[in-house]
Parts: structure tokens; sequence; C-alpha cells
């Protein structure tokens, strides 16, 4: 088994687009509704919340064969929320004023439903090194979809883009208007739908 | 008619299996249907109802319902317009209906467009035949917005509506909610000052240099709905754009500044009666939406709430804004109401309790129809469902008692 084996490449691979967290499975939905108005946050989030799942895939693989199997959600969740008090820590530390705009979601990764779900659907059958891929695989799916909406919101609601106007003032002057439904989260629901959408139409087999 | 007879049979070939233009057939079809009625019938057998009228012939009845409502509003944005520049008493009946019928067409013009544009595009793309039912949806669409609403923020709204409110849910027949409200939603909430406020009900500009003229002083724009909403006393005085009172002649009338279809009472009547007499509307259901109304209206003005919405006597809340256009064009949609007859009742009762509960509790939204009709369209299944439940248990008993 070298270290990118077949299996190994798709335990990385599939969970960015195929058999993506967010857009396939349906998971994580509240946070990437809620978060993804501007696309700052949106970073932050996919980033803490790959961190997070690749740490915690790679400790519960490592303990998988000791966890008794009748309190292992409770292990899990020792796990997970020990690594979102360490990114919520940092966070506040060293990135503030996004932590604010955050605010509970980041500790909310908890009760996220991809990470209990690559738990216990991968970590608890397989070797560190793929959980380790699987998490982050996992994790960059995520954010890759986060990334995308706050895309699409910023610029439309907001004009801008990590906070950088690139609508320019004369566009504005023209009549132009920002479209105030981007920044409400009925928006995001509606373009992770068209999203899915898309995934869907270039692949039949779905 | 035979000589258009002719020509459309003789260019059907063009457009049949294995003809040149065949890629086209479902707009040849569209029009072909659209232009003379089609002869065909269900087969005489059965208990099937034989008559030629389909969807086209009914949505065209809805056009026709509509076009007083249509026509006054023109007048009454050409009317709004000279008086908010000190002109009303000068300008002639024939040049303020000119400038509204200015300022209206474009905006009908964008939504059949942008409309039937998608329609047509996902009729040929799925080789279905074109559904006509945006026929409706355009010409309400620019009756419920304000007169200043920007031509792009219109087409960019149709789009909108028409492929998430209908064409994702399988085209007309199909949509939950109204399109041409879910157009409206969507510009009321991406777009706020475009669709509310003071400003955007009276066009002060000139159109082509028709109607130049300075903005009289003391001008005010807003409608009487959104003078009640920002009232502070309990007696609200109600005044036009050049400050004089408006009296519920005026409203009746629809002198008033609002949306462009949905001021005057008595044309939209006419359109009701026509609707009511072709029994394409259900009386029941517009009947129920003036109870619920007036009901909770009635109850807020006894209640002692003591703000100017709930103060509001309850006939005047049937005459302000959006409430009787709703009521007769936007509730009584067949596809997104109720459609079980004692559904209707409950469905349309609850669209008046609702629409005046958001003018009187809500000082944001000075207008509560659009958000009832649109509560009560994604209710209306389950309303349905529960009252067909309700009759078969109702039977059920009745039938094991005997």
């Amino acid at each position: 088994m070298g270290l990118l084996s077949k299996k190994s490449k798709e335990a990385f691979i599939t969970p960015i687009w195929g058999n993506n967290p967010v857009t396939m499975q349906i998971l994580g939905i509240c946070s990437s509704l809620a978060v993804t108005a501007k696309l700052e946050p949106a970073l932050v989030m996919g980033i803490s919340v790959t961190i997070i799942v690749a740490l915690s895939n790679v400790v519960i693989s490592l303990l998988r064969n000791t966890i008794p199997s009748r309190i292992r959600i409770i292990v899990q969740l020792v796990v997970v929320a020990a690594l979102v008090t360490i990114v919520s820590q940092i966070l506040k530390a060293f990135a503030y004023d996004v932590s604010v705009q955050l605010s509970v979601y980041v500790g909310l990764i908890i009760t996220n439903c991809i990470l209990m779900g690559r738990l216990e659907a991968f970590a608890m059958g397989n070797g560190p090194w793929d959980s380790l891929l699987d998490g982050l695989g996992n994790g960059f799916g995520y954010a890759i979809i986060l990334v995308i909406v706050a895309f699409i919101r910023e610029l439309l609601g907001s004009g801008a883009l990590l906070g950088f106007q690139i609508i320019p003032q004369c566009v504005y002057d023209a009549g132009y208007l920002n479209c105030g439904l981007m920044l409400m989260p009925p928006m995001a629901l509606i373009i992770i739908g068209c999203i899915i959408w898309f995934q869907r139409a270039k692949n039949p087999e779905l | 008619m035979s000589k258009l007879r002719q020509l459309v049979d003789k260019v059907k070939p063009t457009f049949s299996e294995g003809g040149k233009l065949h890629a086209f057939r479902s707009v040849f079809d569209g029009f072909e249907t659209f232009l003379l009625v089609p002869n065909e019938t269900a087969k005489p057998k059965g208990a099937h109802i034989h008559d030629a009228i389909d969807s086209k012939r009914i949505m065209i009845m809805v056009v026709i319902a509509l076009m007083p409502a249509l026509l006054f509003g023109m007048y009454n944005v050409g009317y709004q317009h000279y008086l908010a520049i000190g002109q009303a008493a000068v300008a002639g009946f024939w040049s303020k209906f000119w400038f509204g019928f200015l300022a209206v067409l474009p905006k009908i013009i964008v939504t059949y467009i942008v409309g039937l544009g998608i329609e047509f595009t996902v009729a040929q793309w799925k080789g279905e035949e074109i559904h006509e039912g945006f026929l409706v949806t355009g010409i309400i669409l620019p009756m419920i917005v304000p007169v200043d609403c920007p031509l792009w923020i219109l087409a960019i709204a149709t789009a909108f509506a028409v492929i998430f409110a209908k064409e994702i849910f399988g085209g007309t027949g199909m949509n939950i909610v109204n399109v041409a409200l879910i157009a409206r939603a969507f510009m009321f909430f991406a777009y706020p000052t475009t669709m509310s406020g003071d400003r955007v009900w009276i066009r002060t500009d000139s159109i082509c240099g028709l109607g130049e003229g300075q903005v009289i002083d003391g001008f005010s724009g807003a409608t009487p709905l959104g003078q009640v909403a920002t009232s502070l006393d309990p007696t609200v005085h109600l005044t036009d754009a050049a400050g004089n009172a408006i009296s519920c002649w005026d409203a009746i009338a629809g002198f008033i500044p609002g949306s462009i279809g949905e001021t005057s009472v008595i044309a939209i009547a006419l359109g009701a009666l026509l609707l009511l007499f072709t029994g394409i509307a259900s009386w029941k259901t517009m009947l129920s939406v003036f109870i619920g109304g007036g009901l909770t209206a009635f109850l807020f003005n006894i209640g002692g709430l003591d703000t100017a919405a709930a103060q509001l006597p309850w006939y005047e809340h049937f005459i302000y804004g959006g409430f009787c256009f709703g009521a007769v064009f936007m509730a009584t949609d067949p596809v997104t109401s109720a459609r079980t007859e004692c559904g209707k009742w409950i469905y349309g009762f609850l669209i008046g309790v609702m629409a005046i509960l958001i003018r009187v509790l809500n000082p944001g939204y000075a207008e509560g129809m659009m958000l009832a009709i649109l509560l009560m369209n994604v209710c209306a299944p389950l309303i349905d469902y529960c009252v067909v439940q309700g009759n078969i248990k109702k039977r059920a008993k009745r039938a094991i008692k005997k």
C-alpha cells in the first residue's frame, strides 16, 4: 500500500466534487447558509472545518480499536469538541473580527453533520493516513462550496470581494443597485440548489 | 380568418416531423393555437367535457379582464405625474394617458421579452409545447410594480421568477406559488429602495420631453398606506401628491399613488365581473378574502390598538393598496389557490386575515397583500389535504353507521 494508493486517492478526491458533502449528501447546510454572506468568514470557516475534520479523523482512526462501540459517539464528541475549542480560541486570539462575524458557528462545528458522518463512516474503519486524506477531502469539498456561494453572494450583494470594492462607482452612478436578497440566507439556499442542479445535470448517473 | 387558416396550413409541413424547421415545432404550435381555436376536443365518449376551451382561451380571458385596470393605471400614472408638477388642471386627458402609456409600455415589453424568451427556450429544449401561462404573468407583473421601478430590475426579477418559481417546478400549472408575486417579492427584498418608500410611486421625470416641469413645493409621493404606516397620529389625514386631502371616492376611482394597476377599485371590479361571469375565477375565494380582511380590520377597529393602521376604518383597508387587485386577480389564480370548494373559503379568508395583520402589526411593511397571498399559496395544498381527509372521515363514519 503506497502513500497514494488508489483507495487513498479516492478518499481524497471524491468528496471534493463527485461526492461533495454539501451538495451530494446535503450535510452542513446550516453553516453554509449562515456564514457565506461575505467571502472572508466563509474562507476562515472552510479552513477551520478542514483542519478539524482532518485532525479528528486522524485521532479517532488511531483510537478506533480501543474505543468501546457503545460509547463511541461520546468519545468522538470529546475529540471534536477539544479541537473546536482550540480552533475557536486561536481565531479569537489572532482573527478577532472574523471570529465575531462567525459568532456561534465556530462552536457549532461540533454539531456539523459532516464531522460526525466522516468519523462514523470512515475514521472508525480505516487507518490514520487514509482518514487524514478523507478528512482533508471532505473539508475541501465543504470549503469549496462555501467559497463559491460566498463569492457570488458578496459580489452581487455588496459589490465587493474580501471587503474590497470590485464593482466601480460609475456602475452605481448609472443606476446599478446591490441585490439585497443576496445578503439574506434564502439566496444562499437557492445558490446551493443551483450548484446541485448543475452537478446533477453534468452527471447523469445521479 | 379562413385566409389565416390557409396560411397556417401552408407552412405547417415545414414544422412537422421531417420538415426543415422541425426544431421550432413547439414555437409554431404555440402560434397556431394562439391564432386559431384548436378544433380537437375529447372524443365524444364517457363523461368528458367536449369543449375547445384550453388554457390559452382562459389566459386571454384573464388578460381581457385586466385591461380596464391596466388602462386606468396608465391614465393614473400620467395624472399623478401632472399633479406632481402642478399641471393637473392644464394637461388634457390624452396627454395624461399618453404619458402613462409611455411609462408603462416599456415594462410590459420587458417582462414579455424576458419571460417568453425563457419559456420558449425551455419548451424548445425539452421538446414540449409552449406553455401559455406567461401571457397573464407578463401583464400582471408590470401592473403590480411602482412606476419608477427600473427596467433592468424588472427583467432580473422576471427571469428569477420564471426559472425558480415555475420552470423548476415543471412549467405552467405546476407552480406552487404565484409567479408574478414571486417576481414582486424578489424585487421587494432584493431592491427595497425601488419598491417601497415615498419616491417610487409617482414618476417625476419627463419622458422623451413629454411632461416637462418642476416638481411643486410640498410634493409628497407617499401612498395612502405608506402615510398610514408612518403616521404617529392615530387619526391620519391622507393627502395626495399635491397635498390635497384624499376622499374615499378618490381611492375608489383610483386617483391615488400606488402600483400601476392596483389603484382603481372600479376598474378592478369590471375585471372581476368578467372573471366571475365567465367562471374563470372562484367567487368563493374572492368573497372570503374580503370577509377575512374586513373582519380582521373591524376587530382592530374596536380592539382599541392606538395606531393609525389599526384605527383605519375597516372598509378603507379595501380601497387603498393592492387589496382588491390581490383578491380578484392573484388570490383566485386557479393553479396556486386551494382547489377544494371548502378549501377556497378557508384559503381566501386566511389571505384577508394575514394581509390586514401584516398591514397593522408590522410597521416595516405598509402593504401585506403580497406576503399574505404567497404564504397562503404555500399552505393551499395543506388546506386541500385537510379538507379531503375530513371529507373521507365523515363519509367513512356515515358508512359505518349504516
